[in-house]
């Protein structure tokens, strides 16, 4: 039978901080409620886990319990008519795709990972290249089933008046367990994507690009190189696509090479990261079209398994935020200046509009604006330092971070991006907690 | 999904082992009817439900206690529903608790139990079948710890080894008769059964990486197999290291 053993291996996704926890791992549905009560009863309380994508600390509960759902992973029934999939929380959107690619359907919306539960991209309500056509991820979860620590499970769909379902959908796991959704898919005449990348060479013609290209295309975004300076500021290359209409339907087989230790902190310094920079903006040159698979184009990072230890063995930081799209453009301009400044460069700057279709979470992150999403090596005091700036040019500009990403997102920063935040404290499951629930409610 | 107009009908008994249902996806998703054998017949449901949403023809559960059932009438009223039978998967055991069996003979007797005198039960039920069809695949999941015995698991190991003398044996019978058997031994894998032990080292691997051995020893292949192949050269090391050696090894 499957109990809580103590154990220190799980960490989130960014490598830092390390933690120790009671972990089980049930096999069957029928083990979740045992698990559930007895997690909640222990000093710092429970969480579900899945695969821990998430950076900061939101997906652990140091000193507490986690329940890792990657074991129930079971598909409940599959429409092949309708679209419409029932799976369990645990199911990792990688087995998804390849049971339903083949069928002619895709995920409606994607994260940049394929490696993330189902149960996860709900308590995160995440976002992908498609957010100004889709919305987010809880926008298509029709109803889910959240097991709280009482013992109960409440079935809950996307009209509940109760609040439930709001809560939940970005919830960050805190308002009881994810146990199963239902998930209306996207048909697809195909698994290849039409892409075209556009050079750019300032924000200015970034936010024309992207006003233009988002109404005539499903996927946007782009890559910034945040070294760049004066008339260059804001330089990059933007992405669009859509799927294409081909008729292949194929799923991509796995494998590929992985990062098996530690890289060495120097191997990542401002010299490397802009001479990365520059050979990635010259070698996308001119504007081109092609055709890809769906996997590099939505997974490019999943294809180098534990990509994260590049960061070696201090970890890194990523950083998102929104802000609204009356002051985007400044305050875009702004951050990057800060970046620059600070001389401390990101490889995967990535800049993108997101459009007015409203989450239904309470706390979902998405909101119409620009989102900039960064990520920094941790080189301790300067890098905080940076980010403590960012901080003060988001909050300014009325924006907010996304608590996903972000080990160190500050309390206060958490409380002035998140106005429905009293309403979400409401359907708190009283057994459920996280390291950075505590953290930001001290 | 591949739907083929005569699926393969596979039986699994064990059903709701973590290598069990691994394989039973590989063969939902080549579109089989699959029959799931176990004692827990809410779970069964459970893993049915996934099964057919991956594209199983078709799903049967059963509800059986191996150790308490007649075997062979059993499997005929199986191979009745299934309407035939074409691979059998072998699945069940439990792995026991050493330092109880060491001081407790009914403890030791029931590792016995299950895992060989049971197994060897529904092998050779399965084997009779098999041989009068004249066609068709026994897979048995054996083990790596039935190839030397060692302190801290050598009632299950001595059971896993009568078990793999028992298939390789049938395997011989059916020399020239039709069917194959083979036994499978997988090394140390992060499932249900293995649950709370320390998982960190390089010769763990996953349910899905076993089922896939699974899954090709019932096509093709010698009478043993290990499961990933590396622990072939492995326990052929571990067999040879002499007594006065091994017996001052602590693992």
């Amino acid at each position: 039978m499957n109990g809580f053993a103590p154990r220190d291996d799980i960490m989130p996704w960014s490598r830092t901080p390390r933690t120790r926890m009671e972990v089980a791992r049930p096999a069957f549905p029928d083990e979740l409620a045992p698990l559930a009560m007895q997690g909640a009863d222990l000093p710092r309380g429970l969480l579900a886990g899945g695969l821990q994508r998430s950076y900061g600390d939101s997906c652990i509960n140091d000193g507490g319990a986690l329940i890792e759902m990657t074991g129930l992973d079971r598909f409940i029934c599959f429409d092949r008519t309708s679209g419409l999939l029932e799976a369990e929380a645990g199911v990792s959107l990688a087995a998804i795709l390849k049971l339903v690619i083949p069928a002619g359907f895709f995920l409606p919306v994607t994260p940049g990972t394929k490696f993330v539960t189902l149960g996860g991209a709900i308590a995160n309500d995440v976002h992908g290249k498609n957010h100004h056509r889709a919305g987010t991820f809880g926008r298509w979860i029709r109803s889910l089933s959240l097991l709280r620590s009482d013992g109960r499970e409440h079935t809950v769909s996307d009209d509940d008046a109760s609040g439930l379902f709001a809560a939940t959908i970005g919830g960050l796991g805190l308002t009881g367990i994810i146990t199963r959704a239902t998930l209306q898919l996207m048909p697809i005449a195909s698994s290849n994507m039409a892409v075209e990348t556009i050079p750019f060479g300032n924000l200015a013609e970034f936010f024309a690009l992207s006003a233009v290209s988002d109404a005539s295309h499903d996927y946007t975004v782009a890559w910034i190189d945040c070294l760049a300076k004066g008339d260059l500021l804001g330089r990059g290359i933007f992405t669009r696509a859509r799927h294409a209409s081909d008729g292949v339907l194929r799923v991509k087989p796995p494998g590929g090479p992985s990062i098996p230790i530690d890289a060495p902190g120097f191997l990542l310094n401002r010299f490397s990261i802009a001479a990365f920079n520059e050979v990635y903006f010259r070698l996308a040159g001119r504007a081109r079209q092609s055709t890809m698979s769906y996997d590099p184009f939505f997974y490019p990072l999943d294809a180098i398994g534990n990509w994260n230890r590049m960061y070696g063995p201090r970890g890194f930081y990523q950083y998102q935020s929104v802000v609204p799209p009356e002051v985007a453009a400044e305050v875009t301009a702004e951050m990057l200046r800060a970046i620059s400044d600070a001389r401390q460069g990101s490889f995967l700057a990535v800049l993108k509009t997101f459009g007015d279709m409203t989450s239904p979470g309470l706390l979902s992150f998405p909101r119409r604006g620009t989102t900039l999403a960064l990520d920094f090596a941790n080189r301790g005091g300067p890098t905080l330092w940076l980010l403590d700036r960012l901080d003060a040019i988001v909050r300014e500009a009325g924006g907010r971070l996304y608590p996903a990403k972000d080990g160190r997102l500050p309390p206060a920063m958490f409380r002035a991006g998140h106005p429905a935040l009293d309403q979400f404290t409401t359907h708190l499951d009283p057994g459920m907690s996280s390291t950075f629930w505590r953290r930001m409610t001290p | 999904m591949i739907t083929s107009p005569n699926p393969l009908r596979v039986l699994i008994l064990g059903a709701g082992s973590g290598i069990a249902q691994a394989t039973a996806r590989l063969y939902a998703a080549e579109g089989a009817t699959v029959g799931l054998a176990g004692r827990n017949v809410e779970r069964l449901a459970v893993i049915a439900a996934d099964l057919k949403a991956r594209g199983a023809a078709a799903t049967e559960s059963f509800d059986v206690d191996f150790t308490a059932t007649d075997a062979a009438a059993t499997l005929a009223g199986m191979v009745a529903k299934l309407g035939g039978l074409d691979h059998v998967i072998l699945a069940y055991g439990v792995l026991g608790d050493q330092a109880l069996a060491d001081r407790d003979e009914a403890a030791a007797m029931a590792i016995i139990d299950v895992n060989f005198r049971s197994a060897a039960a529904w092998t050779l039920a399965v084997a009779n079948l098999l041989e009068r069809q004249g066609k068709g695949s026994l897979v048995v999941l054996g083990s790596v710890a039935g190839d030397r015995g060692r302190r801290s698991n050598y009632v299950y190991g001595a059971a896993k080894a009568g078990l793999a003398v028992l298939v390789q044996g049938i395997s011989h019978r059916f020399r020239g008769v039709g069917p194959r058997a083979v036994i499978v031994k997988p090394g140390p894998t992060d499932t249900a059964m293995t649950a709370g032990m320390a998982k960190g080292g390089p010769m763990w691997v996953t349910p899905e990486a076993v089922a896939a051995v699974v899954r090709k020893a019932a096509d093709s292949g010698g009478p043993v197999v290990y499961a990933p192949g590396r622990w072939w050269l492995i326990m052929a090391i571990i067999r040879n290291i002499p007594a006065s050696i091994f017996n001052k090894m602590n693992f």
